[in-house]
């Protein structure tokens, strides 16, 4: 367990404007699980890029020990033959094709001219075992949900002999059961040999897997702790990454009761999805006040974000019928734009996908959804948009150079605090968060509930669809379990427990 | 240090400057090829009307492919409609000032015609715009079917693509063959443009947004001020500033103005970045998609007021090949199919370099059969110079 299978000395990776990486040396052990935490920004994905060949060699500075050699990986080909693995959030599947297909794209096995699909679909049932995944290989990817497909990662990683598997926030995107399958999955990678680095924002999850953590913090090495030693604690973690104590994860409300109108009520919800040709959702019927935040809990995949699209104007045009009001009055929403425009406001989950445009800069994002307000007769007032970015820049804290950096360059906790501002800035009266928090570091978290906090208390009302059950009953006033297209309960967060919304949630 | 400085940012925005270098390259070349033919002010003023009615569609299509579609029928549409414009001239005997708008309605409303399957029905635009490529050449060999080539005698009409500006009245002593007016138009540009670009540093200095080195941005003024001032004396030396060129001038400074300040421009471009976002974000991502195909069209029906008025008739086959002038412009000034990036200056550019190796090799004597690969050629490397500096500094 001694001998260091990868070696990084001394690393430096800059970008225009932004040092990503200073100095940074790391080190891990033959055959242990490495995690890798660190705030938003800290360099995490940015040294596994540079570990990987995503920055090629010369681009940065330092050296790279794997297996005891020097290593100058000029693409990730190259780390690849060597046997490093990386598996990034955004998973990198093909949907229209099978799972054997995926598996073993890029080394087809054949004799170099057809492929043996026999054969192929032998060695993908192998692998399919070995992650313990029980799905026909000839499934196509897009019939499988996101747990199944970061297994598939898996299985596509393992299936060329890797030594070192990295993986950026695997679980980020997982429900509680799927993580704890691929945590066990990765202890039982690691009794076969496999190294492991994995990062990750659950610390839960990284006190639950690590042998060793080490910690960045602005680009550079704060400390490597070992848990074998009792030295990972989330205390300690927390203290290391944000340079200070938060002994409080949800921040306490003070002073603040909901108070008892009704803002938003949806009645008899039914929505049918013409593209799947099925029902996605069956009479729903929830209210939310003034001034409350109202979890939606419930696994992944059970309908909470289809529920929040059909809602905010059907982009995915769904065939819905039912009645929703907004302070009482009754509306329905054609398109998003009619929604915001009565105050509606949708955080979507998918930051990257539909959330964000990421070759614009931070500015365009922010002022997307409201230009209109920075405009005199079509025309936008360049300086009030400036203006406006730097205010949300400054109360968000989010963490770039200027508001003119491409939003594709800032981290992914910085990369929401964006979309949050986007929001804000439409000045809703109800906020739709989906999954507010994923892939955001504890420090930002905090950040992220304070501002919850603040705007509840300023009078908006907060949906919010948390696949975290921690954060479920740390920030809402009421919850509402979905589950299958269905509500399956509603309980005030002052009587719920873990295992009365599991319960409700699986039945 | 200066010299350090320009290198490192000539490296950064090489992708940027590039077609500003292509372009300085090929009119050197050519100028040496032919013995400064190429230079010469008639050439030059010639050179830039025939550019004209391949601008005007190139500014077009860069909105069409920023918002990740194309549009294949934009030639036989202006060979159409200038036919149209020939036909409401000649027979119907209409005034130049309703067959102009009436035309350009029209273009529009071809345009809106694309983009209904586009739009509403999700159907590919290339599939669309071919369908609509086949129709227009089918109506083109239509009217004009029993006539042939059809002659336009309106001299107003026909001053769009051949005739100059006036020159001021009553100062023919002062500077003899030098169009005084075309000067007077070149000095107020150069000077908008070294104001313009003093208040933009200014303004991005206050925000402490990134600017060029002091010495950099100084060179980068006088370069541009010097071959604004070159292109005035050349064109002052001949007839002067052409309708045309006018023409052009106005249609790229209203569509960058669109793109670069209105609500509008910057929805297009958000649409082109991410459709969904976009979507979601309250933008109605079809309403856009009409817009920008209506004023394809429009600029469609533009570019055939242009040929037509500069070939003085409507012929058989006008409008040939012009859409794929237009994408190799669009192309070559840097848009990207991958949507949301591009810009109007960056295509007029384009069709600048596209018209230039046309006129040079024309001049050279040229075999038509190379001209087609060189222009290939040179359009496959845009392409790849644009990809390939595309991650620099990513
Ligand atoms: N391509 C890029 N261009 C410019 N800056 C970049 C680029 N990639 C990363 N950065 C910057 O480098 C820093 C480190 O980013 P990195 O993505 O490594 O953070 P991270 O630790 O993975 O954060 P997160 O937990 O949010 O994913 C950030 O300040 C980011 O803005
Ligand atoms: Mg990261």
């Amino acid at each position: 367990m001694d001998t260091p299978i990868l070696e990084m000395r001394n690393i430096t990776k800059e970008f225009p404007g932004v040092k990503a990486l200073s100095n940074v040396s790391f080190s891990v052990a033959q055959g242990e699980i490495h995690c890798l935490v660190g705030e938003n920004g800290a360099g995490k994905s940015t040294l596994m890029k540079v570990l990987s060949g995503v920055w090629p060699y010369g681009t940065y500075t330092g050296d790279i020990f794997f297996n005891g050699e020097l290593q100058s990986f000029k693409h990730i080909a190259d780390s690849e033959r060597a046997g490093i693995a990386v598996i990034y959030q955004e998973l990198a599947l093909i949907p229209e094709l099978s799972v054997y297909e995926n598996i073993f794209i890029g080394h087809e096995i054949g004799n170099g001219f057809t492929v043996d699909w026999n054969e192929t679909i032998k060695r993908a049932n192998e692998m399919l075992a070995r992650v313990r995944l029980d799905v026909n290989p000839a499934t196509k990817i897009r019939d499988l949900g996101v747990g199944k497909q970061q297994l598939i990662e898996i299985a596509k990683a393992l299936s060329r002999n890797v030594k070192l598997l990295i993986l950026d926030e695997p679980t980020a995107a997982l429900n509680e059961d799927d993580s704890e399958n691929l945590l066990n999955l990765l202890r039982e990678q690691k009794a076969q040999g496999v190294t492991c680095i994995m990062i990750s924002h659950k610390l839960r999850e990284v006190l639950a897997i690590a042998d060793t953590v080490t910690v960045l913090r602005d680009g550079q090495t704060v400390c490597t702790l070992d848990a074998h030693k009792g030295e990972v604690t989330e205390q300690v973690m927390i203290k290391h990454m944000v340079g200070r104590e938060i002994d409080n994860i949800y921040p306490p409300r003070v002073g603040h009761q909901p108070s008892e109108d009704v803002v938003f009520e949806v009645r008899n919800w039914r929505a049918y999805d013409p593209a799947l040709g099925r029902t996605v959702l069956k009479d729903m019927n929830f209210k939310i006040r003034k001034g409350e935040i109202v979890a939606f809990a419930g696994l992944m995949g059970s309908g909470r974000t289809e529920l929040a699209l059909s809602l905010f104007g059907n982009p995915t045009h769904y065939q819905i019928s039912g009645e929703v009001y907004v302070q009482g009055k009754p509306v329905a929403f054609g398109h998003p734009r009619e929604a915001i425009k009565s105050g509606v406001a949708y955080l979507t989950e998918d930051r990257k996908g539909n959330g964000l445009i990421l070759i614009q800069d931070v500015k365009q994002n922010i002022s997307l959804a409201n230009l209109e307000e920075l405009a005199h007769r079509g025309i936008v007032d360049a300086n009030a948009e400036i203006k406006v970015a730097n205010e949300y820049r400054a109360s968000l804290n989010i963490k770039t150079p200027t508001v003119a950096q491409k939003v594709g360059n800032l981290s992914g906790g910085n990369q929401q605090k964006v979309c949050l501002g986007k929001w804000l800035f439409v000045k809703p009266n109800i906020l739709i968060l989906d999954e507010p928090t994923r892939g955001i570091d504890v420090g930002a978290k905090y950040e992220i509930y304070t501002i919850m906090n603040q705007l509840v208390q300023q009078g908006m009302s907060i949906i919010m669809i948390s696949s975290e059950l921690p954060e479920v009953l740390g920030m809402s006033d009421r919850i509402y379990v979905v589950s299958e297209g269905r509500i399956t309960g509603e309980v005030p967060t002052a009587e719920a427990t873990q295992e009365i919304i599991m319960q409700m949630a699986t039945n | 240090m200066f010299i350090k400085d320009l290198q490192r940012i000539l490296k950064q925005n090489i992708r940027e400057y590039g077609m500003y270098i292509a372009l300085f390259v090929i009119m050197i070349i050519f100028t040496i090829a032919t013995d400064g033919i190429f230079i010469s002010s008639r050439n030059i003023s010639n050179l830039l009307n025939q550019t004209g009615y391949i601008a005007v569609l190139a500014v077009g299509m860069t909105l069409v492919i920023v918002i990740r579609h194309i549009d294949l029928s934009v030639g036989f549409l202006a060979g159409f409609l200038g036919a149209i414009a020939a036909i409401a001239l000649a027979f119907w005997k209409l005034p130049m000032v309703v067959v102009i708008p009436l035309v350009l309605v029209l273009g529009a409303l071809a345009g809106l015609f694309t983009a209904f399957p586009v739009a509403q029905l999700k159907i590919p635009a290339f599939v669309a715009s071919l369908a609509g490529w086949l129709i227009y050449r089918g109506a083109l060999l239509l009217v004009t079917a029993s006539t042939g080539t059809i002659i336009i005698a309106n001299d107003t009409f026909n001053a769009i693509g051949n005739g100059f500006i006036p020159d001021i009245p009553g100062v023919e002593g002062f500077l003899p063959g030098v169009h005084k007016l075309t000067l007077l138009l070149g000095l107020a540009a150069i000077v908008l443009f070294v104001i313009s670009q003093l208040n933009d540093r200014k303004k991005k200095q206050s925000y402490n947004f990134e600017t060029l080195p002091m010495n950099v941005f100084i060179l980068k003024l006088v370069f541009i001020a010097l071959v604004l001032a070159a292109i005035t004396w050349v064109l002052a030396g001949y007839n002067g500033l052409s309708w045309t060129v006018v023409v052009v001038l106005i249609v790229v400074a209203v569509y960058h103005f669109i793109t670069t300040q209105t609500v509008l421009g910057r929805h297009i471009y958000a649409v082109g970045g991410n459709p969904e976002a976009a979507e979601l974000s309250g933008i109605n991502v079809k309403k856009i998609t009409y817009v920008v195909f209506a004023s394809m069209g429009l600029l469609s029906a533009l570019s055939g007021i242009l040929f037509a008025s500069r070939l003085q008739s409507a012929t058989v086959t006008a409008g040939t090949l012009f859409e794929m002038d237009a994408i190799a412009a669009a192309y070559i000034g840097g848009v990207s199919a991958a949507g949301g990036v591009g810009n109007v200056m960056g295509s007029l550019i384009g069709s600048l370099v596209t018209m230039s190796l046309t006129s040079g090799m024309n001049l050279m004597n040229i075999d038509i059969a190379y001209q087609y690969v060189v222009r290939g050629a040179v359009l496959l490397g845009a392409v790849i110079f644009d990809v390939a500096t595309r991650n620099r500094g990513k």
